[in-house]
């Protein structure tokens, strides 16, 4: 659980509970949640961009050389990436200690 | 100048809606609220009144829209009845802590089952916790002036909060009373414009309704929790100025003939003018009765209760409505609960009375305090009974 303690309480809660800026999803770090992260195999990957395509939080990131990079920040370990996947290219493997 | 006509309460309503000049009406029929959304209908199609007449497939779906509307920035309000209001219940729990001032009259009616279109409090306590400001009217006078306090207490900046104002079903929406309809100059002395402090607005785009993390939930409720209970001096600034522009005073607690009374009835809604005949009778008599109607229930006016009843002996409490397998009725438990190890505080017993519809006549009010006197010198083995039940 990320420590919210020092910074909101409910006299400071936004008014509605509003989100008062646009695109803050960005700061809410869903890499968190994570107990398995995807490996991918580029042997068998062919830059096909399906994961990116499914993946739920922009977590699959195409490199310059084409294949693709797991933004762990962000990746919550769903394995959708590899259920998707063609090629069988990615893995799932638990996150260790 | 305002002019006092015969009306139909619900189309008395309606005025107050029409002359509060609301944007958008979301609505779905039934009895017995029908009334007050068909002469919306009516208003809106010919033109008197500029506002979008939503026609939407259900009680859900009128909620729904409502929040949206009311997100957008648009002065809302819809009205529902009994199963109605319960297919709302999803929705309803969701503008309290979102601060949006949609205004609702809802037009109590029984629940199912059995099948019962008549009047008692069944609907509103089944969703007594949904956060919004809650009042109650007893005359067709009330139901008019307290529609127009109701849009200018949610839409106040400090509050902006959902309110919903309850008339019972037939025994007051469908009668025909004297009512003073205030003019349009009038009510825009009274009523400013709706200003949110947000908006949904692509221009300045924000979230509204974010998930509540387990880190941030508490803190939301309690946000939202603290806003109703501190718009309470709002609503009696409302009040007040209505008091000084037309002369009506409106209190969160009202007494009848209660100062010296051994015995208090508690009322809510329009079985309170039944009652004062009930403590006229009874005071010719030189029985020591007296009443306190409850007309603000949301946020509970504790203090003022207190005052107004915390020197009787005893208290009637009439609920309209039974709450199976508690240990007495909403208000009953709401009073216990103000008076519990208060030293001197009076002793409380629970009439449930009216339900679905059956008339609480003068005799029935004599007999609840003639009940409550008995038990002050036996208690009872329950805390409350259901008056007139036949037992047999
Ligand atoms: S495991 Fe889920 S979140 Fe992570 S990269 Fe794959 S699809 Fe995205
Ligand atoms: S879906 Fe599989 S094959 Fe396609 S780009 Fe992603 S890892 Fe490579």
């Amino acid at each position: 659980m990320p420590n919210t303690d020092a910074i909101i309480g409910w006299k400071t809660i936004t008014f509605g509970c509003h989100v008062m800026e646009p695109g803050s999803s960005v700061k809410f770090r869903t890499g968190d949640w994570r107990s398995q992260r995807p490996v991918i195999d580029n042997e068998k990957c062919i830059k096909c961009g399906i994961c990116w395509i499914y993946c739920p939080d922009m977590a699959c990131i195409q490199t310059e050389d084409g294949f693709f990079e797991i933004d762990l920040e962000y990746c919550k370990g769903c394995g959708i990436c590899a259920h998707e996947c063609p090629k069988d290219a990615i893995t799932i493997v638990p996150e260790e200690g | 100048m305002a002019k006092r006509v015969g009306i139909e309460v619900s189309i008395a309503l309606a005025e107050a809606v029409k002359l509060a000049n609301v944007d958008v009406i979301p609505a779905y029929p039934i009895t017995p609220q029908t009334h007050i959304v068909e002469h919306l209908s009516e208003v809106v199609a010919n033109g008197e009144l500029d506002a979008e007449f939503v026609l939407v497939e259900s009680e859900h779906g009128a909620m729904s829209c409502c929040c949206g509307s009311s997100a957008a920035g648009a002065r809302t309000f819809t009205s529902s009845s009994a199963q109605g209001l319960l297919l709302m219940s999803e929705i309803l729990f969701i503008p309290g802590p979102m601060r949006f001032p949609i205004v609702m009259a809802v037009v109590n009616r029984a629940l199912s089952a059995p099948i019962s279109i008549w009047n008692d409090h069944q609907d509103i306590m089944s969703q007594r916790d949904i956060g919004w400001i809650q009042t109650f009217a007893d005359t067709g006078q009330e139901a008019f002036d307290l529609m127009l306090h109701a849009f200018r207490v949610a839409e106040d900046r400090r509050v902006s909060l959902p309110m919903i104002v309850n008339i019972d079903g037939f025994t007051l929406s469908h009668v025909v009373e004297a009512v003073e309809l205030l003019s349009q100059e009038e009510v825009d002395q009274y009523l400013p414009p709706f200003k949110p402090r947000y908006r949904l607005d692509p221009r300045k785009p924000i979230t509204m309704g974010p998930v509540g993390i387990p880190e941030i939930y508490s803190e939301a409720k309690v946000a939202h929790n603290e806003a109703l209970k501190a718009s309470k001096k709002v609503i009696l600034q409302g009040w007040k100025e209505f008091a000084d522009l037309f002369g009506r005073q409106y209190n969160p607690i009202e007494t009848y003939r209660s100062e010296d009374a051994e015995v208090l009835l508690v009322t809510m809604g329009s079985i309170s003018e039944t009652a004062m005949t009930a403590i006229d009778t009874m005071r010719d008599k030189g029985q020591k009765a007296g009443l306190v109607k409850i007309r603000l229930w949301r946020p509970f006016p504790g203090p003022e209760f207190r005052k107004a009843a915390g020197k009787a002996k005893i208290l009637a409490v009439v609920d309209r409505c039974l709450a199976p397998g508690a240990i007495c009725g909403p208000v009953g438990a709401e009073l216990r609960s103000l008076f519990y190890k208060v030293p001197g505080a009076p002793k409380i017993f629970n009439f449930i009375a009216g339900l679905g519809g059956r008339d609480v006549t003068v005799g029935r009010f004599e007999e609840m305090v003639d009940k409550a006197l008995v038990f002050a010198k036996k208690r009872p083995k329950e805390l409350y009974e259901v008056i007139g039940v036949r037992e047999k």
